[in-house]
């Protein structure tokens, strides 16, 4: 028991690790930042472009949604940082990091908001139409506000997958929380600053993971 | 447009190499067989304990998902592997990797499962009580056969999702697709191993994605 507490529970070496755990907090939540408007904005684009009437451009989208849905992040991310420097293109771990996870996140982004748009019923854009709003009009102000509302806890549990997502950086040697942790633990060799990852990602994401429990059981009720 | 493909695609490290992908390839598809089968067992067995109300048994159900859903599998799959060793429990990176995504899987599995045990009309539970069936009774061949029926499409979407994360194998050295390119590619000073383990995710995936686009489509319940 003694020896569980001081290898995972060891107070002394959390507080030596905190102040670069900390660090590594804000760069996390700087990816999220750039990452999850970006993919919000991409998702919905393709979203939008999968329900065309233009044949090309539903199929161009729904076959992006669907590659980047059957790639794991990891193998994306790697193959932008560790194969593309072969064809003489170098990025920094931050850019290959915010374009792997922007071409992933598009995909999630994209398919719940594709659900969305599809939840809205027919008459509300053929009433908005026959107004006289156009068709970006009527996709601004009629059927995207209600696709959204829709999906809010579909798209509320995207940010936390995105969140947790973010921990993969940590393979490319970009200074993110989980990066930041193990180098500790690798110094140290002991759990400890893991254990301290771990409970800030719970501090983060265990009220959004209940918001979203209440959520979904309001609108199934 | 040669560079490109002396690159991403050259012939002789391809020829070299697709043995050992093929080799991550089986190793890949041999976890996440038992991941989903492992991982949505005990998912659905949780939901099922946790409909017969037990306050604390529930309560420690909830706080089991809760964690797993919130917590990064990364992060797990470091702890349990760099941690345990410290306190004399040795297990191999493959072990590892089932554990975690096994137990991942089940959270999520058990949080879906149980929304659709509640989603369960209560006529259904009350009929099938009143024609002298027996709680358990009713939970098993009525409840729970149309509350899996319900949660096909998100179940299918979840168990696709960490499958997939099996690549995060590779951290620790698992030698599935994604570990066996790295090690190919840092051999060969080539990136088209990598190029070859992402077609390998792509033709392994892209069915089921394609698939749970299908079933979703299908179980739409009319009017939603």
């Amino acid at each position: 028991m003694e020896q569980i507490i001081q290898q995972f529970f060891n107070v002394e070496i959390m507080i030596k690790a905190l102040p670069l755990v900390i660090k590594g907090l804000g760069i996390t939540l700087l990816i999220c930042a750039v990452v999850i408007p970006m993919g919000a904005i991409g998702g919905l684009f393709a979203a939008i472009g999968s329900l065309s009437p233009n044949r090309a451009v539903r199929w161009l989208s729904i076959g992006f949604v669907d590659l980047f849905r059957a790639i794991p992040p990891l193998v994306l991310l790697i193959f932008i940082y560790a194969g593309l420097p072969f064809a003489g293109l170098s990025l920094s771990p931050f850019v290959a990091v915010t374009i792997g996870f922007f071409l992933n996140n598009s995909a999630y982004f994209a398919e719940i908001f594709r659900a969305g748009l599809l939840s809205v019923p027919r008459g509300q854009t053929e009433a908005a139409r026959s107004t006289g709003l156009s068709q970006a009009q009527t996709l601004t102000y009629v059927t995207l506000p209600q696709a959204t509302r829709n999906v809010l806890p579909d798209l509320l549990s995207n940010v936390v997958e995105v969140v947790k997502l973010t921990s993969l950086a940590s393979v490319v040697s970009l200074g993110e929380m989980l990066h930041a942790a193990g180098l500790v633990r690798s110094l140290t060799y002991n759990a400890s600053p893991l254990i301290l990852a771990a409970g800030i990602y719970l501090l983060l994401l265990w009220p959004l993971v209940r918001v979203i429990a209440r959520f979904e059981r309001r609108i199934a009720s | 447009m040669e560079q490109f493909l002396d690159t991403f695609l050259n012939p002789v490290v391809l020829a070299k190499y697709t043995p050992a992908i093929l080799q991550g390839t089986m190793v890949t598809v041999i976890l996440s067989v038992l991941i989903v089968l492992c991982g949505i067992g005990l998912g659905a067995g949780l939901a099922c304990i946790r409909a017969y109300r037990v306050r604390l048994i529930s309560f420690v159900i909830v706080i089991f998902a809760d964690v797993l859903r919130a917590l990064p599998p990364l992060v797990v799959i470091l702890l349990m592997f760099f941690g345990l060793p410290n306190v004399g429990i040795l297990l191999s990176a493959s072990v590892v990797l089932f554990i975690v995504l096994t137990l991942v899987l089940a959270a999520f599995a058990e949080e879906i499962v149980w929304a659709g045990i509640t989603a369960t009309p209560k006529g259904q539970w009350e009929a099938a009580r009143s024609t002298g069936l027996t709680f358990t009774q009713t939970l098993f061949h009525v409840v729970l056969p149309q509350a899996m029926r319900m949660v096909i499409p998100p179940l299918t979407n979840r168990a696709i999702a960490i499958t997939k994360m099996t690549a995060l194998g590779m951290v620790i050295g698992v030698p599935d697709i994604l570990g066996q390119a790295t090690t190919a590619q840092s051999f060969s000073a080539n990136a088209s191993p990598l190029t070859l383990a992402a077609i390998a995710y792509v033709v392994l995936f892209l069915p089921f994605v394609i698939a749970s686009r299908w079933l979703e489509s299908r179980f739409a319940s009319p009017g939603a």
